[in-house]
């Protein structure tokens, strides 16, 4: 890679695990954005953004749907909190074959925070919702390397049908359905 | 498509193991909207009077409200219903936290249980997976835990779970359902479930719920919870401060009890203590709820965080909300919060209703006391302590839910022990209406609005009636002018002017002001209000239990028009509230309820009025449509569409075709099985 500069904005949520209240608006409201049409449909299962919580270890830990990981970690750390042990797949942001969590729950494509790029307003909708601050909004400037060229949406989620069904048969479904068009 | 609702129910034969889903009818959505609505109308259909509480022919329904699941903000209740054993009538108890919008998300509006499982199971409900499974391991283990066992069973920390804990297991007839932060705790409906060997049920749904008009939907959710900050930043000025603030009261927040401690009444609902609240008490009791509170929870999709995890030292975590708070402590005439947040947790996990329970064991003391009861009763039973009745209250919780030697009368309540006591037992159980224990209030004087909320409330709790309208009159004019400037909620101005001209004191004061016509008129909207949000699954919090709520009559029907997608009016709205409304009376009228039974406590009022009380109920009765004897009138029931149940009644002989004919003999009266 070239070591080519620019500026550009972060975007970045800042979480306070002591204001959550476990009140899932976040979760509400982003899964009710991503609709289509928008708001049409509400599903929490469907958030970018899940609540992690065990209520009776005062656990309440928002977390958002980071990269799609291909296939599940080889070794797994674990977080001891107020004595208690967590796997660490418990907080991880991947959407990973070990688990349903950050998959669309009907075709299993992956989800992925996408900071809410297509609503006008700056600030996120789960921030916006999110009434007790315990997820706040902040940009800053920053110089990063030029961008790798990123994978679109449609490639990471035919990577993930392909690592589900097998090259072929996704071929085979593709082929079947542009014969339909 | 259906909005807002998913137009299906789970239905569950429990003898037999059977499930179904069934597609439910929109015209009925229409008619009840969802939740109580619609529940009535399958009590009203299916489970005629002849059925005991505790007959496999009695259902038990867990309804989704029918906004549950979209984004309307503090949308979360579910509706149980049931024929309950304590006052043998409806019972509705409500509860919020997570479990009503995972139903939706399931794919079901409602589970249906009929019958009586061999054994004790657990329901399982994941998406359009439903099983019943075996709950042995479970016997006996508290509702919370209960909950936890089946989350680690399933490996789901997202399994909501509502569950029984021993007390429902042995059908104490106020055991109540618990879900994590929320129960449904009023008449017995735990004792039920229990009856039917029903441990839990735990649901898991991915599912979408669709709203009719998505664009206008949001900005009505957008502008309540505009509101909702509104009001946080303006708490109204001269009530006390549970009611200046919005929520389910905020009892884990607001640390100022001298209201509830020095108004309300101790033990079992018998003394004032005046003087209570101190600078030592006040600073005891701060430093008891900020040394056990963990952290502020909310239900789904609400930001106003009412209940609290505590976590009592040495004891297991749990979550509280509301006045349980108070009640162990007050009814043990114990000075110490501690005590209080402490029995609580063993409450919760048994799973007992947090009114009834602790007037059940202070009226046990007072049987003592009095020699009706004698220490043979209560073998081994420790000695109060300096607190007051602290270690004899864990001792009686235990033996009420455990049911032994006397606590398995105890068990029954007030109401019933005292008949099966007999020896003028009865008159310790003071504080009845229909058979279920109040809040521990006894008031001098007479408030129009709140004796009729008293006497005809369905669901036999006066903080589920109440709301709207102030309690009582602000001291000066001007106050009342200022309070009344910027409520939009009324349904008309008149509410307004009624406030206006109601005095402390003189020619406009209680208890002829409000006038009977004006009472009758605030108590309807007052009534109407917790109807729809028992039908939608709102919270009373942010709707009928406040002055100056963010849901009120004027935006309601635009969110079901908008969500549901069925055209909805002011009117229209408060036609539906009042059919099912007077289904609830029906079902309850045909179980043998009748105006004799509508009436406060004996002695909860100081000075009587009995020529105004008898007005206000004849004229009350008329304003709803009901004859005197409180009996829905043929004419009433046909404007509503509900020529079905006056056929009942006149083949029932409880109305003569035309005319009014004496009241059937009560069923009432029949001892529990
Ligand atoms: S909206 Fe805020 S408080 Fe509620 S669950 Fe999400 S992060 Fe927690
Ligand atoms: S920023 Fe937007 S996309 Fe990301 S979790 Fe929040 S609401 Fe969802
Ligand atoms: S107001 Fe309180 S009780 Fe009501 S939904 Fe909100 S958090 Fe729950």
């Amino acid at each position: 890679m070239t070591g080519n500069k620019k500026t550009k904005i972060i975007k970045n949520i800042k979480i306070d695990i002591n204001k959550c209240n476990g009140c899932r608006a976040c979760e509400m409201i982003c899964s009710a954005f991503h609709a289509a049409p928008q708001y049409s449909g509400n599903n929490p299962a469907r958030s970018r953004i899940r609540v992690i919580h065990y209520p009776l270890k005062d656990i309440y830990v928002p977390v958002y749907a980071g990269e799609y990981a291909e296939a599940e970690c080889m070794g797994r750390d674990k977080y001891v909190i107020d004595g208690k042990e967590y796997d660490e797949c418990a907080f991880c942001r991947a959407s990973c074959p070990s688990r349903d969590l950050f998959k669309e729950p009907d075709s299993g494509l992956p989800l992925k925070c996408d900071m809410c790029e297509d609503h006008p307003d700056k600030e996120p909708l789960c921030v916006q919702w999110c009434y007790v601050d315990a997820l706040t909004y902040e940009e800053r400037e920053e110089e990063v390397d030029e961008e790798e060229v990123k994978l679109e949406d449609v490639e990471i989620g035919l990577e993930s049908m392909v690592d589900k069904y097998g090259l072929e048969q996704v071929m085979d479904v593709v082929a079947r359905m542009s014969q339909k068009e | 498509m259906r909005y807002a609702e998913t137009g299906f129910n789970l239905e569950v034969d429990l003898t037999r193991g059977n499930i179904e889903r069934v597609e439910t009818d929109p015209r009925d959505t229409e008619l009840y909207l969802g939740g109580l609505g619609t529940n009535a109308k399958i009590l009203w259909d299916r489970v005629p009077p002849e059925v005991e509480p505790f007959s496999p022919d009695n259902l038990l329904i867990f309804a989704a409200g029918l906004l549950c699941g979209t984004p309307a903000t503090g949308c979360n209740r579910t509706i149980v219903s049931t024929i309950s054993p304590q006052t043998r009538l409806m019972a509705f108890s409500m509860m919020g936290g997570f479990w009503a919008p995972e139903l939706k998300y399931a794919g079901y509006d409602k589970v249906i249980f009929r019958g009586k499982s061999p054994n004790l199971v657990y329901l399982l409900i994941n998406n359009d997976k439903v099983e019943i499974r075996d709950a042995a391991h479970l016997q006996g283990k508290g509702a919370i835990e209960t909950a936890e066992l089946i989350r680690q069973e399933l490996n789901d920390p997202k399994v909501q779970v509502a569950a029984i804990g021993l007390a429902g297991e042995n059908r104490i007839n106020f055991a109540s359902i618990e879900q994590g932060r929320s129960s449904a705790s009023r008449g017995g409906i735990g004792a039920v479930m229990g009856d039917k060997r029903l441990k839990a049920i735990a649901v898991r749904g991915t599912k979408d719920i669709n709203v009719a008009r998505p664009a206008e939907f949001i900005e009505l959710c957008k502008d309540v919870l505009n509101y909702i900050k509104f009001r946080e930043e303006n708490p109204i000025p001269g009530v006390i401060p549970i009611l200046a603030v919005l929520g389910s009261p905020q009892e884990m927040k607001i640390h100022d009890e001298k209201w509830h401690t020095e108004n309300f009444v101790w033990g079992n609902a018998r003394l004032r203590r005046k003087d209570f609240w101190n600078d030592d008490i006040a600073k005891q009791w701060y430093d008891s709820m900020e040394s056990f509170r963990k952290r502020f929870i909310s239900c789904y999709n609400c930001p106003l965080e009412c209940g609290a995890t505590l976590a009592p030292p040495g004891q297991p975590t749990y979550m509280m909300k509301c006045f349980t708070k108070l009640t162990y402590s007050m009814g043990a005439m114990s000075d110490s919060l501690e005590f209080g947040l402490r029995i609580a947790q063993r409450a919760t996990e048994y799973g007992v209703d947090g009114y009834s329970a602790p007037q059940v064991m202070a009226f046990a003391l007072e049987l003592l006391e009095a020699g009706i009861l004698t220490e043979k009763d209560f073998p081994e039973m420790p000695d109060d302590n300096a607190h007051g009745s602290e270690e004899r209250f864990y001792y009686l919780l235990d033996i009420i839910v455990r049911r032994e030697g006397i606590g398995d009368v105890l068990a029954n309540g007030t109401y019933w022990a005292a008949k099966e006591i007999g020896n003028g037992a009865e008159e310790y159980a003071h504080n009845n209406i229909k058979k279920i224990e109040q809040l521990p209030l006894k008031l001098g004087w007479l408030n129009p609005i709140y004796f009729l909320m008293y006497c005809t409330g369905a669901k036999v709790n006066i903080t589920q009636i109440e709301g709207q309208f102030p309690q009582a009159p602000f001291p000066k004019r001007e106050h009342r002018e200022k309070f009344v400037k910027d409520w939009f909620q009324v349904p008309d101005d008149r509410f307004k002017q009624y406030f206006l001209d109601w005095e402390p004191r003189g020619e406009n004061s209680m208890p002829y002001y409000p006038t009977v016509e004006m009472t009758c008129d605030i108590v309807d909207w007052m009534e109407k209000m917790h109807y729809i949000d028992d039908a939608l699954g709102l919270c009373a919090g942010l709707s009928s239990f406040h002055l100056k709520p963010p849901y009120h009559i004027h935006n309601m029907p635009k969110f079901i028009s908008a969500g549901a997608g069925i055209e909805m009016d002011e009117d229209k709205l408060s036609k539906a509230a009042k059919r099912y409304r007077t289904l609830v009376r029906a079902v309850n009228i045909r179980r043998g309820m009748r105006r004799k039974d509508e009436k406060p406590p004996e002695d909860h009022l100081k000075k009587r009025f009995p020529e105004l009380e008898k007005e206000l109920l004849d004229t009350y009765y008329k304003f709803k449509g009901w004859n005197n004897e409180g009996i829905p009138t043929k004419e009433s029931l046909h404007e509503l569409g509900l020529d079905y149940v006056s056929q009942d009644f006149i083949q029932r002989g409880i109305l003569a075709d035309g005319e009014e004919i004496p009241a059937k003999e009560a069923l009432l009266e029949i001892e529990p099985a």
